[in-house]
């Protein structure tokens, strides 16, 4: 189960849609094996495309250092797609690479019915969790 | 001569659970090289026959090791490389 704030949600949403109709990605940092997402972080697609996200490597590099810093980890790492539904597609799946986070995805389809759900995706396997928003 | 090597968490079972680990090499590619022999499977998690994994971003000390010299580039007592798997995916 992913607990998270309804502010970091919110957040989620908001860069969604800044960024709609491309893809927009992030992670959501908190202490290291709390499972509390406490510091929203929000980063460049390098892609810029409606399709498919990457992170920038030197963005990433920065942010992954900081968080060792600070003794965090990547509790949510969250992308947008924006014409289909909030659910890994084969490419998420492929190249899900933190086995610790929750994969959030949200959903800006249709803006009548934004979705927000987490996923765990290990070693190939994607299974659905419920979120709790506090 | 000792350069470390930081893991991803998602590779520290080739090395038993270890943030980072000493290698030796004059080059990157000798360094993966050496770094199989003390882990082994841990490179071809990294490299292919092209050269890097597309979605495998390593770092020497901090620059992205595509901006230098790929697997050609010379490292040195002392240098920190870092391996992170890229973060992506997309609707397809």
């Amino acid at each position: 189960m992913l607990t998270i704030s309804r502010e970091l949600v919110d957040r989620v949403i908001a860069h969604a849609w800044a960024d709609h109709p491309d893809e927009a990605c992030g992670v959501i940092a908190g202490p290291v094996g709390s499972d509390r997402p406490e510091r929203f972080v929000a980063m460049e697609n390098a892609e810029r495309s409606p399709t498919f996200y990457r992170f920038d490597s030197m963005e990433q590099f920065r942010v992954w250092r900081e968080m060792d810093d600070r003794d965090e980890e990547p509790v949510v790492i969250y992308h947008s797609h924006t014409s289909t539904e909030a659910y890994p597609s084969r490419t998420d799946v492929s190249y899900a690479s933190e086995p610790n986070a929750h994969y959030v995805l949200v959903s800006t389809a249709d803006a009548d019915a934004v979705q927000v759900r987490s996923f765990r995706i290990v070693d190939g396997v994607v299974t659905e969790e419920e979120v709790t928003i506090v | 001569m000792a350069i470390e090597v930081r893991i991803p968490t998602i590779l520290r079972t080739y090395t038993d659970g270890a943030k980072a680990v000493k290698a030796d090499g004059a080059t990157l590619s000798d360094l993966f090289g050496d770094l199989e022999s003390r882990h082994p499977g841990l490179k071809e998690r990294i490299v292919d026959d092209a050269g890097l994994r597309r979605f495998v971003n390593v770092y020497l000390n901090d620059e992205d090791v595509r901006f230098l010299g790929g697997l050609d580039t010379p490292v040195s007592d002392g240098d920190t490389v870092t391996v992170l798997p890229a973060v992506a995916g997309g609707r397809r």
